[in-house]
């Protein structure tokens, strides 16, 4: 009976490196030679890259020792052939890259504001975190204090926007467009699929009419025509006139994602719902959103990696983000002629916040895959 | 409407587009009355029993469930959802949600049940429906019997007075469907006000006090079983049970 029901090892040429090799990048003559390809590209590639970034590059002092002052002290100035990067600039500029003009006596609030974010971020992103509870409680109040930290009041020394600038600038941008554009969305998307048909229609009329315009228009938009709206006296900050387009835009996206998970979720679980009684409001934030916001995560991040980026359209507007602020580096003549550099770290610093969410994206997908079974059938 | 009926439906009509589904509907059920209610398919079984809790909207006709009408009312509609509870055909669990989860949900939010109690009284319902070993599972985890019979403690959970089923047996498998049905007979024993809709001839002759047999979006039979199985007056009841029991 054993020799019937025994099971075997799989062939070995099948499994290990050797096997993966195979399977993979060596299964016929037109994928071996792609991968031959593909390799040798790599092997041209790769240390020329390292060597640029690494190993041949300045950081604070030049190849004779010298710290760098200016472009003419660089080695890839100096000596053409064999100097790298030169990460001088970025170095002498890191405070603006990171802080715009934030006055000096006054950076430990943006640090701190980081920190917390930090704190206020990772336990609502892991719903493993010890004494999660507790934490999301001050994720909730979080908000608050990062604008009286970063903007003053409460004793704290008033600091305008207009001295913002570099990542600070970003990250406020991106965490508030995303934050605030999430709880809108929801509501748009519920509006959009309601019963109700004026409140169906303005909310499809909102969604179409803020997706069917460039962020640029909108910015504009916010920067230009907004005051007009206000009542006379008041006037309306000009980060804040760009955070209102940024979520307004964001807001929209986000609805139609979301309604797109709400489409996917069975009938049968409104009518379940109902018949146990649940009104509209409990019926969706008990049973459907939680369904339909898991099913819309990859798009939701996405969404979000989107707007991160599209943050560095307020160039336009005149606010510096950290792009802007790079270009306003290259703009000094003491270092002119290193965008490489400049480029290449801005591009970095946005590559680790954006590849951080795709991972989680992925991390969160792949839990819930194996968490739970959606759907009965 | 006569004065011991929990439901009442009276000259009920019902139209999805252009197509009639429910022709003059009349129907009085009593308290503690299991009725069984069988037909071909599209006959209009199923529209008949969600427009007692409303899933469905009647457009002619009073329906009155333990003394309240279901009109537009919105109010209304939520007392008489909690007095009523559904088994659906597709079960309709909750996937994000623990077994426990899924019976404690409406006790909490709607009856705002302290936690503690809710979770005890869903460990009381999975004892009647027979698997409290499964309540901390999700539902994906359950085999079909069991999600069913867990859907049933869902309902219970919020102590109906009646409870409805429609086809609740018709996505099982053969060998899962007779535990979901004794735990029906155990409902119907317990007293209960039942109106299921199932081909389940076997559970219609142990339990149902009535047949109620539909054809067309009409009634077009009603009768205790025994008179219904040996002496079927229409000849489309006739008909029908030949194709349900000799295949």
């Amino acid at each position: 009976m054993n020799e019937i029901t025994e099971s075997r090892k799989p062939p070995l040429a099948t499994t290990g490196i050797l096997g993966w090799l195979r399977m993979n990048l060596f299964s016929n003559w037109i994928n071996s030679l792609i991968s031959l390809f593909v390799l040798y590209v790599l092997i041209q590639f790769i240390p020329w890259i390292l060597n640029w970034t690494i190993f041949a590059a300045d950081f604070k002092y030049n190849f004779n020792g010298a710290e760098i002052t200016d472009r003419t002290m660089c080695s890839r100035v100096l000596d053409p052939e064999n100097g790298g990067a030169c990460w001088a600039i970025i170095y002498v500029r890191f405070y603006q890259f990171m802080y715009g003009f934030y006055p000096r006596d006054e950076v430990w609030r943006v640090n701190l504001s980081y920190i917390m974010l930090a704190v206020a971020v990772v336990p609502l992103l892991f719903d493993k975190f010890p004494f999660r509870k507790h934490f999301l409680k001050f994720t909730y109040v979080f908000p608050v204090i990062a604008f009286f930290l970063l903007n003053g009041g409460l004793g704290l020394e008033s600091v305008s926007t207009n001295k913002w600038g570099g990542l600070l600038v970003t990250l406020v941008l991106g965490c508030t467009g995303i934050a605030l554009a999430f709880p809108l969305g929801i509501v748009l998307a519920l509006g959009r699929r309601s019963n109700l048909p004026v409140i169906s229609m303005m909310c499809t009329l909102f969604i179409e009419f803020i997706r069917g315009v460039p962020l640029i228009t909108l910015l504009f938009f916010g920067m230009v025509m907004l005051p007009l709206f206000l009542p006379e006296g008041v006037n309306m900050d000009g980060l804040a006139r760009v955070l209102v387009a940024v979520t307004l835009f964001q807001s929209a996206y986000m609805a139609e994602v979301i309604r797109g998970g709400l489409q996917a979720i069975p009938q049968g679980q409104y009518e379940a719902a109902r018949s146990i009684g649940l009104s509209y409001w409990q019926m969706n934030m008990k049973v459907v959103l939680p369904q339909a916001i898991r099913i819309s995560i990859p798009s939701i991040v996405n969404t979000s990696i989107g707007l991160f980026k599209d943050t560095t359209l307020v160039i336009i507007v005149g606010l510096l983000d950290l792009l802007g602020i790079g270009r306003g580096a290259l703009a000094d003549t003491t270092w002119l002629g290193l965008a490489y550099e400049v480029y290449f770290f801005v591009s970095l610093v946005f590559f680790i916040f954006t590849f951080a969410m795709s991972r989680y994206s992925l991390y969160l997908e792949k839990k819930l895959k194996t968490g739970i079974n959606m759907g009965a059938d | 409407m006569s004065e011991d009926s929990i439901i009442s439906l009276q000259n009920v009509n019902k139209w999805f587009g252009d197509f009639h589904v429910l022709k003059d509907v009349d129907l009085q059920v009593k308290k503690k009355e299991r009725i069984v209610v069988c037909g071909p398919s599209g006959s209009g079984k199923s529209t008949m029993i969600r427009c007692i809790n409303r899933l469905e909207e009647h457009q002619e006709g009073t329906i009155i469930v333990d003394g309240i009408e279901l009109t537009g009312n919105l109010k209304n509609i939520d007392s008489v959802r909690k007095e009523v509870g559904m088994v659906f055909q597709q079960f309709n669990l909750f996937p994000h949600l623990s077994v426990k989860e899924n019976i404690t949900l409406a006790p909490i939010w709607v009856k705002k049940m302290p936690k503690a109690e809710a979770e005890e009284l869903a460990m009381q319902q999975l004892e009647i429906v027979k698997i409290p070993e499964q309540a901390d599972k999700y539902p994906g985890q359950l085999s079909g019997g069991q999600q069913q019979r867990v859907a049933i403690a869902r309902s219970l959970a919020m102590k109906p007075n009646i409870m409805l089923f429609d086809e609740p047996t018709s996505a099982l498998d053969p060998e899962m469907i007779k535990e979901v049905l004794d735990v029906m007979i155990d409902l119907a024993e317990g007293g209960m006000t039942m109106i299921v809709v199932t081909h389940e001839m076997g559970f219609a002759k142990t339990v149902a006090d009535r047949m109620v047999f539909m054809d067309e979006g009409r009634i077009v039979e009603q009768a205790v079983p025994e008179k219904f199985f040996n002496n079927p007056k229409s000849d489309r009841t006739k008909l029908f049970l030949s194709q349900i029991l000799n295949h």
